[in-house]
């Protein structure tokens, strides 16, 4: 294999783009911030730039994980911020009932009961979606809407702060000198991929976001699969939400997981996961959540006035997007290719990528 | 079957535009009651959101002088949403209220319905936030807090903390901005700037400003990446308490000692941000009063019997610094 064409290949790897990005990304931070990827030692836990990173971006890793399989079978789950606020409203209330708010019989309770509630409001999704064949954007819009009321209700709309040393591991503390949640997320993305890679699910899911009615024909059970899929969605959306209140050790009913949902999708998609279904990758996800919380990072590191905040945001999600487009890449990049070796193939202009499993 | 599913599809649309109308909560439960012969007088009043500790306690401050003063009190919740807002201060005005309150959003953008609850002859009483117009008769009177003076009063009581703590050399500061542009976060910024323009332009810089969004998740992850880029940071000015208390918890995770390594001032002065003083992690504490609804009452009632009132009608407020803070904890209220 000579160079340039291991080089293609690199290049059509499915991640290349996404990866690129992110790289790109964390270098612009380097002449701002000279150390960005020092790690130091304090408190006896790690500390820098790619670990607050990795810490504020856990709990959309996991939303968008979620979405990534709703997104896959054709779906769409906009509930999820309210999900997010639910479970962190319920449970940090039932600790801060609690006489001791260390113990750590209460806290697990409390955190089954959030869950428990992220459940059903997954099941209430998959209901609407796959029995009542409601357009998912519209069933998912009931919880995203009238949920966030229901953790307003719940916190009284108040912001409820705990004291609870256990609680604060999940989304804020240390384990083995690396942020709890780190691990936290690394087991949600293995058992996921894991289970759609490893077993037949994937593929299940893949065939309902192709086609339900022909994926039901050759007898897949496609209502299950669905229900299944916004159950899954609305627990790591759970457990995000346990993350995010246990990070300030507080629940905060209207801000909690604001426009998460909409941060998910974008990371879903940055990731090269088709919004139509059929296709999916989590791998790319994750690199895509990783994206956007880095851009995040970036504009407090770099200092971009508050007032350009989001066209700046923009910017670079539009630059993105456009460099994930294969018919953009052709256009620009092909172009050239051409011109410089016109003996070589011309990088044909795939509308959409090789079905790939990875 | 098909009549079925379209049945069930329209049931659905119709209830999920219940529960975006249900985006402006409306609350009348607290129908005040008739004062004998004379009618009561009906007040509409159109809140931000219920975004902090300080806004239920002005929620709730209001509602409860409502009750008091005997008003017929139709309550509604913005959800931080100017559109919200708009659209409950244009029901208030086709249910013909006597008076309309509304704490603004944002800034601008008021005229067209502030124009036409004017046309309807319906006096307008801003609280908390003021705004910017045109016309400055389309409303009569803002009943809140200066939020300039509170951002001079943050530069004030930081030269007290500076001097106390002893800090010698250059300071270093570190804003965190509310939401971006929310009369407080511009204003609490303008006055801020104010005194050190005026009494510190050598010695003190804000190294980096960036908005948390009034909210703990905002200030504890911007300061979390303020102490990448700029480690030598010792003083923090917050716009609220809440994103102070975020910023603890990540100055706590660099290592540092908040209160110590890294001075910090904020406003509001939330029980929470009380609690963090006495504790030693906020320096000083901007009292910004929510307790406005007995002032908002009166004021309605004098505008509604046709009296005349200031252009700015200010709240007491006060200043604590953290020898003050245990003293002063068990009176918070919110």
């Amino acid at each position: 294999m000579t160079t340039p064409s291991r080089w293609r290949a690199l290049t059509r790897h499915h991640l290349f783009w996404p990866v690129a990005v992110l790289v790109a990304l964390l270098l612009v931070n380097v002449p701002f911030t000279p150390d960005f990827f020092a790690i130091h030692m304090t408190n006896g836990h790690l500390y820098g730039s790619l670990v607050s990173i990795v810490l504020f971006g856990s709990p959309l890793i996991l939303v968008a994980v979620g979405m990534t399989l709703v997104i896959a079978t054709g779906g769409i789950d906009l509930s999820v911020g309210a999900v997010v606020a639910i479970t962190g409203a319920l449970t940090c209330s039932y600790i801060s009932h609690q006489a001791d708010q260390n113990a750590l019989s209460g806290v697990l309770l409390a955190m089954g009961l959030g869950l428990v509630a992220a459940v059903v409001c997954g099941l209430w999704n998959g209901f609407l979606v796959a029995r009542m064949g409601i357009q998912p954007i519209i069933a998912t819009l009931i919880i995203m809407v009238a949920g966030r009321g229901v953790a307003q209700l719940i916190t009284d709309g108040q912001i409820i702060t705990v004291n609870s040393d256990p609680y604060q591991l999940i989304g804020g503390g240390y384990w083995l000198t690396l942020p709890f949640s780190i691990f936290v997320v690394a087991a949600v993305v293995a058992v996921t991929v894991v289970l759609t890679r490893r077993t037949a699910l994937g593929l299940l899911v893949e065939a309902v976001g192709g086609n339900a009615e022909a994926s039901r024909l050759v007898g897949i059970r496609s209502r299950r699969i669905k229900i299944m899929v916004y159950v899954f969605c609305a627990v790591s959306a759970g457990i995000a939400g346990l993350m995010i209140s246990s990070n300030t050790s507080a629940a905060d009913g209207n801000n909690a997981g604001l426009w998460i949902e909409l941060d998910a999708i974008l990371a879903v998609v940055i990731g090269g996961t088709s919004l139509l279904g059929g296709r999916f990758s989590i791998g790319g996800t994750v690199i895509g959540a990783l994206v956007i919380q880095t851009l995040t990072t970036t504009i407090y590191t770099i200092g971009v006035p508050t007032q350009t905040n989001l066209v700046f945001k923009a910017a670079v999600v539009i630059v993105v997007c456009l460099l994930q487009s294969p018919k953009f890449r052709a256009k620009v990049f092909g172009a050239r290719a051409k011109s410089a070796a016109p003996a070589a193939p011309a990088a044909p202009a795939e509308a959409a990528p090789k079905m790939e499993v990875s | 079957m098909l009549n079925r599913r379209n049945f069930l599809t329209a049931a659905v649309g119709v209830a999920a535009a219940g529960g975006l109308a249900a985006c402006a909560k409306e609350d009348k439960s607290s129908t005040g009651t008739s004062s004998g012969g004379s009618k009561a007088i009906t007040l509409g009043f159109s809140q931000v959101g219920s975004e902090s500790g300080w806004r239920s306690a002005n929620t709730t401050s209001v509602k409860e002088a409502a009750k008091e003063a005997g008003f017929n009190l139709k309550f509604s919740d913005a959800q931080q949403k100017q559109e919200n807002q708009i659209s409950a201060i244009r029901s208030y005005i086709a249910q013909k209220v006597d008076v309309i309150a509304f704490s603004p959003v944002v800034v601008t953008g008021w005229d067209a319905v502030l124009k036409e609850a004017k046309a309807a002859k319906i006096p307008v009483v801003l609280t908390d936030r003021s705004v910017e117009t045109s016309d400055d008769s389309l409303y009569v009177t803002l009943v809140g807090s200066d939020f300039t003076d509170e951002g001079r009063r943050a530069g004030k009581i930081l030269e007290k903390v500076l001097a106390k703590a002893g800090v010698k050399g250059p300071v270093k500061i570190a804003q965190l901005e509310g939401t971006t542009g929310a009369a407080p976060a511009i204003e609490r910024a303008k006055g801020f700037k104010e005194v050190m323009d005026a009494d510190h332009k050598g010695d003190w810089k804000i190294v980096v400003s960036q908005t948390g969004d009034f909210t703990r998740a905002g200030g504890k992850q911007v300061m979390a990446a303020f102490l990448q880029s700029n480690p030598d940071i010792n003083v923090l000015f917050a716009h609220n308490d809440d994103m102070a208390i975020g910023a603890i918890q990540s100055i706590e995770a660099a290592g540092k000692k908040p209160g110590k390594d890294i001075l910090i001032v904020s406003i509001d002065g939330v029980k929470d941000g009380f609690i963090a003083m006495s504790e030693g992690k906020i320096n000083a504490i901007v009292e910004c009063n929510p307790l406005l609804g007995p002032q908002l009452m009166e004021v309605v009632k004098t505008v509604h019997d046709g009296g005349s009132v200031e252009r700015w009608i200010k709240t007491k407020e006060g200043d604590f610094m953290q020898d003050q803070a245990k003293a002063a904890l068990p009176t918070r209220k919110y």
